[in-house]
């Protein structure tokens, strides 16, 4: 049986090598998630630079440091999109958040990099987001059922929706 | 007359000097205002390109402070420490893993990924310990629904087999069903694919080594031995007879996990001495559903092999189920309870059946770092052999 399992590693060996290899991943660019926001419309990005007391908050949310000295944002009225990212388990996962009025209006994962725990990128999952706003707490407002087996993907983009609607609340309250 | 011509004369004058003396003030001011003007189109010029250093000077920082997540390659890892307290035997305490990942992506969809356990501390000869290479293989994306991985990797079985870092289960050790039945934590060699057809659906198939459920006797003959002691842990692995591997899981549903994992073993002897051929099928189902803070798992896995050594010794047939209810009190604190059971034998007429009833307490320092405690019941297996009560303290990371 040895050479049979020789042979059949060799041949799916051979049959990858001649398959045309797409990246995988990349379900929406950041570009096309901002432009669908905004209806079509792409306005200037702006830039909210970090102080040292933004970042003990942001640290708290994501649960470990944040190294960033600033965050690109896109805003028109009360609407803010953001591109932003954060570790599953071992790579970062992209993840665009549309707030509308301080509600989420649109949560997708644009770019999954890691080989298990991408459950979190289909509708199912990611319409637990739609229209949580935050609490006092810097806390979703309602609870998101997780995934077994992606368990750290799930906390990831949880995080980043916390992270958005606290970044959101700072521009819009500061009337930028 | 006089006077009043001087007087008109000396107004005239003053006026006139005046007027000469205000269009000089005016000209003055028109040339410091646009001196001024200079000065603020240089300033607003330097502001720029101070702004402009300073984007880049931040884009710089910020790429820095990315290059480490978006890296090629990856390290992490997890570990446990156990004290267990029964009261049939003294107490232990065990530094029960320590383990490494790393990772390498070669490109978007070749990756390479890898496991180096050190299990008890100590390993060498007489010592308790064992190094254990518990993955590494190359995992190949062909498409967006498709991926295959060829090397040494976990067989897609049970809950806690693919996914065992300490802080996502309760309990701190992992569970007899899974440990004595499956047995997690279990990997072979071989190839694999993994289909995802649609969001939420995922099909794996493996084609591995097999298990080696033999032992050989001081007289060179071999008898049959354990499921559990059946793994090789592809050391120089017989591989003779090939095992496959089928398994569906269902997702699409937020909390909900739905799992089948079905695998035929083509000859746990490897056929080595005169042991009958003992074909095996591993049957093995769970339901994970978690809404708000409550969670339960359940799991029921069975064992049917043939041949007449194991049919002699009642491991012809080798049952195990366990249902967990667990409640995540705040996002420090999840309680839980456990009750298992589990058969190595349950092919023969006597009582050998393992019953385990557990409960316990994580407490989570960091969402990485937990703290454990839990208090088991066990009785049963051959004449009440199995029969103990105490407690468990431990702590687990990963990162």
């Amino acid at each position: 049986m040895k050479k049979y399992l020789s042979l059949t590693i060799f041949a799916v060996m051979i049959a990858f090598s001649q398959v045309s290899l797409a990246a995988k991943g990349v379900y929406q660019t950041s570009a096309a998630f901002i432009s669908q926001s905004f209806v079509g419309v792409t306005p200037k990005a702006k830039i909210l630079w970090l102080t040292k007391e933004d970042k003990v908050v942001v640290a708290k949310i994501l649960q470990h440091k944040f190294n960033r000295m600033r965050i690109r944002y896109w805003q028109v009225n009360s609407e803010t999109v953001w591109i932003l990212n954060e570790i599953g388990k071992e790579k970062p996962i992209t993840i665009g958040v549309h707030i509308k009025n301080n509600q989420i209006n649109h949560f997708k994962v644009l770019t999954f990099r890691e080989s298990r725990g991408d459950e979190v990128r289909h509708e199912f999952f990611s319409q637990q987001f739609i229209n949580v706003t935050l609490n006092g707490d810097n806390r979703l407002s309602q609870s998101v059922d997780g995934i077994t087996g992606a368990t750290l993907s799930v906390r990831a983009t949880t995080k980043i929706a916390r992270l958005a609607l606290w970044l959101n609340a700072k521009v819009t309250a500061s009337g930028s | 007359m006089m006077n009043k011509t001087l007087i008109s004369a000396a107004l005239i004058g003053l006026f006139a000097s005046n007027t000469a003396f205000s269009n000089q003030e005016t000209d003055e001011l028109r040339n410091v205002i646009a001196e001024q003007q200079k000065t603020l189109a240089l300033l607003e010029k330097r502001l720029d390109e101070t702004d402009q250093k300073l984007n880049a000077t931040a884009d710089q920082v910020d790429v820095n402070a990315e290059a480490s997540i978006f890296s090629n390659t990856t390290i992490g890892g997890y570990g446990e420490l156990h004290y267990n307290n029964y009261d049939n035997g003294d107490a232990k305490v065990d530094f029960h893993r320590f383990v490494l990942f790393f990772g390498h992506e070669f490109s978007d969809s070749v990756r390479f990924f890898s496991e180096f356990e050190l299990e008890h501390s100590i390993a060498g000869d007489g010592k308790a310990g064992e190094v254990e290479l518990e993955q590494a293989y190359v995992e190949v994306d062909i498409n967006e629904g498709l991926s295959s991985k060829v090397g040494l990797f976990l067989i897609p079985v049970g809950i806690i087999n693919e996914t065992h870092e300490p802080p996502t289960f309760y309990g701190v050790e992992r569970n007899g069903v899974e440990k004595n039945i499956i047995p997690a934590t279990w990997w072979e060699a071989g190839v694999a694919f993994n289909y995802k057809p649609t969001g939420g659906v995922s099909i794996d198939g493996a084609i591995t080594s097999g298990l080696n459920a033999t032992k050989k006797n001081d007289d060179g003959s071999y008898s049959f031995t354990s499921i559990r002691s059946g793994r090789q842990k592809v050391a120089k692995a017989t591989a003779e007879n090939l095992a496959y591997t089928g398994r569906v899981k269902y997702t699409a549903i937020a909390g909900l996990e739905l799992a089948v994992t079905l695998q035929y073993q083509t000859d746990l002897t490897q056929g080595l001495g005169t042991l009958d051929e003992a074909s095996a099928t591993l049957f093995e189902t769970h339901a994970i559903y978690q809404i708000d803070n409550f969670t339960v798992r359940a799991l029921y896995a069975r064992w049917d092999i043939d041949g007449q050594e194991a049919k002699d010794s009642g491991s012809d047939e080798q049952t195990g189920w366990y249902v967990e209810p667990s409640y995540k009190v705040n996002e420090k604190v999840g309680v839980f309870a456990r009750y298992a059971e589990y058969d190595n034998n349950a092919g023969n007429s006597d009582s050998t059946a393992v019953e385990s009833t557990s409960v316990g307490v994580n407490y989570y320092l960091h969402e990485n770092v937990v703290l454990k405690a839990d208090y088991e019941d066990v009785s049963g297996g051959v004449n009440g052999s199995e029969d103990k009560k105490g407690f468990n303290l431990g702590f687990g990371y990963q990162f």
